[in-house]
């Protein structure tokens, strides 16, 4: 039988618009009747541009990334990444490749993007001139940076305060020359625009508006002397041109279809181009004379095509985006809505402007006062998400407009515009174009919480504005209905572990047992019981084998040790940063040896030895801690490691030493009890040799201190790291860890890692910085003071197990005798011992 | 016909071995038996050690409590409950652990097997 031929479909450019334009593909019925080809310039599949800022903090590739090019190729598409497409024959219906390939289609999708435009200033080309837009042109901007100290960016807009955000955190001293008067001229006004100007100015970020730049000149020390017209010049190591992006429409005249007089490729409402078998989505195309230099728009092009090409019955034709915009500029709050520049006729504004706190806030109104025109937010976006629903809903205002931006003095609290207020179609999140009339729905087809309905519909996917949003109308669906959200631990406790904790300290609870007879009922089990004693160990810090806590630890806390698969244990010794003198290698080797242990080196830097019977524990760590080591917890939600590179004493690039470093900090923390294990790393210098940036805590060594990055982590879902202070000096380094740290154990729910707990926690690393770095909740000295404590109190648990006979008296094998456990069973392999396999055992049981 | 079982009953250690709300293992007749201890009501549950899920000795090192109304011990390798008056798994109602009688005379633990 011959099936039909497919039929092929051509996408030239995998930008974020292409790469939506496929996910929708493949969604179609018809997806499987067609041939994919995905052309992309860049040398990598489609990523997150949005977020491109983040490649500096420490994301990758892959990190920012929809897919990869091996995930395009499973479903049978063909890609062609890092080859531009230099043809269109529109007679023939080709493509032409510049690496000298055509490909044949049916149907052509437009989706290059913009470029950024560079002004054509004398002196412009030279080798310390950048743009901001894709990774490789992040790249060159890093490597330029290396060992330099000034950076200047050309463009005062929305991008060009994003690009000197990067400059800043490369380390360069970052000036901004804007040729309007003041900052974001398109989405702010002047009042607007001096607050921010003032807001990133206390960043040490020199802001020059007003100011043409005449020519360029590359000096002989190889840096860039910028020249204006009515100012002294400026010296630079790198400059990135930002004024502008324009539309990547070459080949739209080479295929001689219609573009825009000032550039772009021109479509209808389907998306069609002059050529209907030829369609332009994304920046590169002109609807109605307008290009769209945002994503959402872009993401609603893609879904038209596609549904266009599909022959589908419901096509949304494109009828327009709103421009509206909320975004963090170098930290600070900015927000622009509609007219934001009063250009309606008849419009009133109303203004709210705090220089104390540089605070700015404008609304406009229609002429009567009733509808949301437009509005602009400096330095606190809190009403943005209420403004945007007014004015995207046509919802009428409250009588007095101007109470929505007023401060919150009291009393007269501004009229918040709960969910309840919007329509079912009031767009929740404009990226995924996910209505509250979806949210609802997806709920209504068994959705129970947040992430249920984010996999469900994909809102809050995209830039993330939505997030607030999203949990307000899913909470208060769910609430209408009745359905409480069930944070019980477990049957015994009607509290999160967070409650608990809470309990505990306040009331000064000392045991289980008086917890659950005021807070909890029946017996306990191993789900609260383990999580209590944690609590306890975290605040209390009495040792966890002492008579009223025994009952509660697992396996792993009772024994001190690890159970393995065969009911046998393993001993693991504190290796503080992984250093170890000859003898203290050579005494562990003979601990092993005598016991007849199986040893290997740990992923965490040290040495575990395994198949010690429970008799033999006490034994063994007899001889260790008589040799002056201590327990390494490799049981129990502790602290684990600190991992190190051997840093500046032996290595030639090392910064700082990190192996001091490290060893202070193991010795500062460990015993530490927490919601999950605690795991660290100290490097040297960014080479990162200890792999920092995947532990909870990350210290690397810059020239003048350290940086700290948190909440990083490998295992089952690796998060990298997210940089938290840079520069400290060793005490504020300490103090800030303290800090995080008990904060962490504070809040995070149990097994929570701190990555997770990150993921999760409302607000994200902004609100964490705001606590620990700026104390805004004023708990900075308790948390530290509760740190001490535990410091001052910590005592190696098998040292002080050994001196206690009551407590010995549970490593025994058998209470009667003693005798060992005839089912462990061990053979060997590669001169050592491992447990024996079922069969193994079986076989050598019988013939014993 | 009837038959008359009389209980085997064994001495197998003294209270003072035992670990309040918590076990100890102990080997009876090559047999290797958990032993829980709740003071409360002065009770001792004797529970076979072996955890078949696990393939190891371990029942005694579980934590104990209560789930649904049932006293259980959770496996502490995979964490299967299994109820200490009947031997039964919570999990999976094909595998029941063997439960064996207790009783405390003089400070001394005796079991039946
Ligand atoms: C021994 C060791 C493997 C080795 O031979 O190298 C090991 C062994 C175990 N790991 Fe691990 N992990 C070991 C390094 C790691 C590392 C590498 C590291 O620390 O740099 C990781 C990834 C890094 C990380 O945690 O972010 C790692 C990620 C895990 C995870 C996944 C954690 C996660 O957040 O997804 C688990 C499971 C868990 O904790 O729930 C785990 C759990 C375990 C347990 C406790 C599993 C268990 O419950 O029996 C293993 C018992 C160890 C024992 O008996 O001593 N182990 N484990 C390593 C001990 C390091 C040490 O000196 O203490
Ligand atoms: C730093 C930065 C921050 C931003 N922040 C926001 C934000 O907060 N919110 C928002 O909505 N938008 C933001 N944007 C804009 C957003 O990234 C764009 O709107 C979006 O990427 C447009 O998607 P696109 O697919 O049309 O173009 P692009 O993502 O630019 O993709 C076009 C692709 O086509 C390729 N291409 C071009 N010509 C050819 C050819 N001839 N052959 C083969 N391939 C070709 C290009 O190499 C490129 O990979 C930001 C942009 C940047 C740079
Ligand atoms: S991280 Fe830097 S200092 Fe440490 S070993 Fe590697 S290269 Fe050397
Ligand atoms: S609005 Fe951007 S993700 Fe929802």
């Amino acid at each position: 039988m011959n099936s039909k031929p497919k039929q092929n479909l051509v996408i030239i450019g995998n930008g974020m618009v292409g790469h939506h334009f496929v996910a929708e593909w493949q969604k179609q019925a018809c997806a499987q009747d067609w041939q994919l080809h995905i052309i992309g310039e860049e040398p990598v599949s489609a990523y997150d541009r949005v977020h491109l800022s983040e490649y500096f903090q420490g994301k990758g590739h892959s990190d920012l990334a929809y897919c990869q090019e091996s995930d395009y190729l499973s479903l049978g598409i063909k890609t062609y990444l890092g080859v531009k497409a230099s043809g269109i024959n529109k007679a023939d219906k080709t493509v032409d490749l510049d690496n000298g390939e055509t490909i044949t289609y049916d149907k052509l999708v437009l989706a290059t993007g913009s470029y950024p435009f560079v002004p054509p200033i004398p002196g412009y080309q030279n080798p310390r001139s950048f743009v901001y837009r894709t990774l490789d042109d992040l790249d060159a901007i890093k490597a330029a940076a290396q060992g330099r100290t000034t950076g200047v960016v050309i463009g005062g807009g929305l991008l060009g305060l994003e690009a000197a955000n990067a400059l800043k955190s490369l380390g360069l001293k970052t000036h901004v020359i804007e040729f309007a008067p003041r900052l974001m001229p398109v989405q702010l006004d002047d009042g607007a625009g001096q607050v921010l100007k003032e807001k990133i100015e206390a960043l040490d970020v020199t802001v020059h508006t007003q100011t043409g730049t005449q020519s360029i000149e590359h000096t002989a020390e190889d840096r860039l002397k910028l020249h204006f017209a009515d100012a002294d010049p400026l010296e630079t190591d790198v400059l990135v041109f930002s004024a502008g992006i324009r539309p990547q429409d070459a080949l739209g005249k080479i295929a001689d279809i219609d573009v825009g007089e000032r550039g772009g490729i021109v479509i209808n409402d389907l998306c069609q181009t002059s050529d209907a078998d030829i369609y332009a989505i994304g920046e590169v195309a002109l609807w109605q004379n307008r290009i769209y230099g945002l994503v959402a728009p872009g993401y609603r092009m893609a879904e038209t095509a596609v549904a266009s090409i599909a022959g589908s019955e419901h096509i949304v034709p494109f009828q327009g985006a709103d421009m509206s915009t909320k975004l963090k500029l170098l930290g600070v709050d900015v927000g622009s809505i509609g007219d934001a520049h009063a250009q309606t006729s008849g419009a009133l504004s109303f203004r709210y402007h705090n220089e104390s706190k540089g605070v700015y806030k404008k609304i406009v109104t229609t002429a009567d006062g009733k509808r949301l025109l437009g509005a602009i937010l400096v330095g606190d976006n809190s009403a943005y998400d209420t403004l945007l629903q007014y004015h995207l809903n046509d919802i009428e205002l409250p009588a007095e407009p101007d109470s929505l931006i007023l401060p919150n003095l009291g009393s007269n609290a501004a009229p918040a515009l709960g969910v309840d207020a919007l329509p079912d179609s009031a767009t929740i999140c404009s990226c995924l174009n996910v209505s509250k009339g979806d949210i609802i729905s997806a709920i209504d087809a068994g959705c129970c919480s947040v992430g249920d309905v984010k996999s469900s519909t994909q809102a809050s996917t995209g830039c993330g504005g939505c997030t607030a949003m999203l949990k307000d109308v899913v909470d208060a669906t769910l609430e209408a209905r009745g359905v409480t959200i069930d944070k019980s631990l477990c049957e015994h406790f009607e509290h999160t572990r967070q409650e608990l904790f809470h309990l505990i300290q306040v009331n000064e609870i000392k045991t289980f047992d008086a917890l659950i007879e005021k807070h909890g009922r029946g017996l306990g089990c191993d789900i609260c019981k383990p999580t209590v004693s944690s609590i306890l160990a975290s605040i209390w810090n009495e040792p966890v084998l002492n008579q009223p806590h025994v009952k509660l630890q697992d396996t792993n806390d009772t024994f001190l040790a690890n159970m393995q698969k065969n009911g046998t244990f393993s001993v693991v010794p504190r290796i503080a940063g992984g250093e170890i003198t000859p003898d203290g290698l050579i005494f562990i080797g003979e601990v092993a040896k005598k016991y007849n242990l199986y040893t290997k080196i740990t992923g965490g830097q040290r040495i575990d030895m395994f198949g010690a019977q429970l008799h033999e524990l006490p034994l063994i760590w007899q001889e260790l801690v008589d040799a002056g080591f201590e327990t390494g917890q490799a049981y129990g939600k502790s602290v684990r490691t600190v991992k190190s590179c051997v840093g500046s004493t032996w290595c030639r690039y090392g910064q700082q030493d990190s192996v001091s470093m490290a060893i202070l900090i193991e010795n500062r923390y460990k015993g530490l009890r927490a919601p999950h294990k605690l795991k660290f790393a100290v490097s040297g210098c960014t080479r990162e040799c200890a792999e920092a940036q995947s532990k909870d805590i990350g210290v690397i060594a810059t020239e003048n201190g350290w940086n700290l990055y948190t909440c990083g982590n490998g295992g089952m879902k690796p998060r990298h790291a997210d940089l938290f202070a840079t520069d400290l000096n060793d005490v504020e380094l300490i103090r800030t860890i303290d800090r995080l740290l008990m904060f962490y154990i504070r809040t995070a729910d149990r097994l929570q890692r701190t990555a997770r707990w990150m993921d999760n926690l409302e607000g994200g690393l902004d609100y964490l910085k705001d606590v620990i770095l700026n104390d805004s909740l004023g708990l900075g000295e308790q948390l530290e003071a509760q740190m001490n404590r535990i410091v001052e109190t910590f005592e190696c648990e098998w040292k002080s197990t050994l001196q206690d006979p009551e407590k010995m008296k549970r490593f025994r094998t058998f209470v009667n005798t003693d005798a060992s456990d005839s089912n462990v069973v061990f053979v060997a392999e590669r001169d050592q011992i491992r447990p024996a396999t079922t069969d193994e055992k079986a076989n050598l049981i019988a013939t014993a | 016909m009837t038959v008359q079982v009389t209980k085997q009953w064994q001495k197998v250690c003294t209270k003072k071995d035992l670990v309040a709300h918590s076990g100890v293992a102990a080997l009876v007749d090559g047999k290797q038996v958990a032993l829980f201890y709740l003071p409360e009501n002065d009770a001792i549950y004797a529970i076979q050690n072996y955890c078949p899920f696990s393939d190891a000795n371990v029942i005694a090192r579980g934590i104990i409590g209560d789930l649904k109304g049932k006293l259980v011990v959770a496996s502490p390798i995979y964490k299967q409950h299994f109820c200490l008056t009947t031997g039964e798994c919570l999990e999976d109602n094909t595998v029941k652990l063997g439960v064996f009688d207790t009783k405390i005379e003089d400070d001394h633990i005796h079991i039946a097997l």
